[in-house]
């Protein structure tokens, strides 16, 4: 199948204090996981607007994931509960366009979870690779000029 | 005799009928417009031909309110034709501006419009199943129709634009003070939004019943409350556009008792006015518990229709997946 040599574009924001630091510690301590996540430092996940996941997928992200502290450990108290209204709304209308949920994923990953989040990245991309590439084409490159 | 006053041209594309209709509600002050300008093309009212723009020459035409998406190739042509003849463009109204109630089309093709459109509505009687095609055999002769794109296009997505007059329709005093503008060379920069750059809630006189901390535990659809009309609709739990879209109409829908529904589109701060919506709402719902979010999620019937009702065409991802759609 043509999927196989599909290699999936992934998008992450990760909150400064605890995600991007989990995501370092995984770095540091040698782990290995996939490679396709291109990680966006972001000071809360409160701090992602539902535009700049709408830019990442246009743009060719094949999945988009926030990570942010856990629930009652956000270092701006109530970020993270913002992002997880914002995203259960988000996901339900992505799939009005053709989105799967599967696609746009929420964690809460701690500054000690290097573990988790190796997983996480390694579980999104299989499950990116089964869906296939989003193809999102903005109306462009039909038959309008034919 | 009076000789050169600035030539106007109004051309329609994929449009409601609206547009022509609040050009026409200027009421006195048409004449006004009449007495300072030639209109020189405008379909809907005079018999101008195609041929006679052709004829003109290029920029001759002081300006042209074009109103209306672009979904056939025979806008295209047409809104094409007038830039090159016209010193200044205007996206007259929500379609033009934003794809507006057309651009909901972008949830759907071609393919899927026509069988809905020609062939399963309840109300369709088509026994042949007989389609529009873009060229027909009559007695040997050939027949063409434009060819209907699978999207819709806002008006600058097909042509440079020079500005913006907003609303579904464009309100008089936005549409006269425009016209002087523009005759008194008094313009903003190009590209500009012709109405203040901010939200409907700064303008609106329920604002100040909003709560300290405005939340909502459900959200309900306008018919299913006995309206409040004195109290902000979102405080009701109703969904209202008004902190995501842009001000400028007086608040029409408000002062009608319904919620603003955002066919100004938004500010020149917002890209996309559904996902900036979308944000607000999200951020106003009253719990932080993941199960109690969902069911709350869950009553919001059609968030992408209701965020993008008017501004589809003009958001991020312009419209539906292809592949999604059969
Ligand atoms: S949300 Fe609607 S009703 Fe409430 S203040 Fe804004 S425009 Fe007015
Ligand atoms: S209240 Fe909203 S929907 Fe109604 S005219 Fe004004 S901007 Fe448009
Ligand atoms: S700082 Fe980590 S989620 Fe807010």
């Amino acid at each position: 199948m043509a999927n196989e040599a599909f290699e999936p574009k992934l998008v992450g924001f990760l909150c400064n204090w605890c995600s991007y630091t989990g995501a370092d510690l995984a770095g540091t301590a040698r782990m290995t996981y996939a490679p396709n996540i291109r990680i966006i430092r972001v000071m809360c996940s409160g701090r992602v607007d539902p535009q700049f996941v709408l830019k990442a997928f246009i743009e060719g992200a094949d999945g988009v994931l926030i990570s942010g502290c856990h629930p009652g450990d956000c270092h701006y108290q109530e970020g993270n509960y913002n992002a997880l209204r914002r995203h259960r709304l988000l996901s339900k209308m992505l799939e009005q366009f053709g989105i799967e949920r599967e696609r746009f994923r929420l964690e809460w990953v701690s500054a000690a979870e290097g573990v988790k989040f190796q997983q996480i990245c390694d579980e999104f991309t299989e499950q990116i690779k089964k869906l296939g590439p989003l193809n999102l084409n903005g109306g462009k490159d039909e038959h309008r000029e034919a | 005799m009076s000789t050169e006053k600035p030539k106007v041209a109004f051309y329609w594309c994929a449009s409601c009928g609206g547009c022509e209709e609040a050009v026409i509600d200027l009421a006195e002050d048409i004449l006004k417009v009449v007495e300072a300008v030639d209109i020189v093309f405008w379909p809907v009212a005079l018999d101008f031909k195609k041929k006679d723009v052709e004829a003109m020459k290029d920029g001759s035409i002081a300006v042209s309110f074009i109103n209306g998406a672009v979904r056939l190739s025979e806008q295209e042509e047409m809104v094409k034709l007038l830039r090159q003849k016209s010193g200044l463009v205007v996206a007259f109204g929500s379609c033009s501006h934003l794809g507006g109630i057309p651009g909901l089309g972008n949830f759907w093709n071609k393919e899927t419009i026509f069988r809905r459109a020609y062939l399963t509505t309840p109300s369709t009687d088509n026994p042949d199943g007989t389609v529009p095609l873009e060229k027909t055999e009559v007695d040997g002769k050939e027949l063409t129709l434009p060819r209907f794109y699978d999207t819709v296009y806002t008006l600058d997505q097909v042509i440079d634009v020079d500005y913006y007059l907003p609303g579904c329709a464009p309100p008089p005093d936005l549409i006269m003070n425009a016209l002087q503008a523009i005759l008194e060379g008094k313009l903003p920069p190009k590209g500009a939004v012709l109405s203040p750059n901010k939200s409907l809630c700064d303008d609106c006189k329920r604002n100040e019943s909003k709560p300290e901390k405005l939340t909502i535990k459900e959200i309900k659809r306008p018919w299913e409350v006995e309206l409040d009309p004195e109290k902000c609709f979102l405080a009701q739990g109703v969904i209202c556009m008004g902190p995501a879209t842009r001000t400028g109409c007086g608040e029409r829908c408000i002062e009608a008792n319904m919620p603003c529904r955002g066919c100004f589109g938004p500010t020149d701060q917002v890209i996309d006015q559904g996902a900036k919506f979308l944000s607000s709402l999200a951020s106003i719902l009253d719990t932080d518990d993941e199960k109690e979010i969902e069911k709350i999620v869950d009553t919001i019937v059609d968030p992408a229709g209701t965020f993008y009702r008017f501004s589809l065409p003009s958001s991020i991802f312009r419209r539906r997946r292809m592949e999604d759609i059969k």
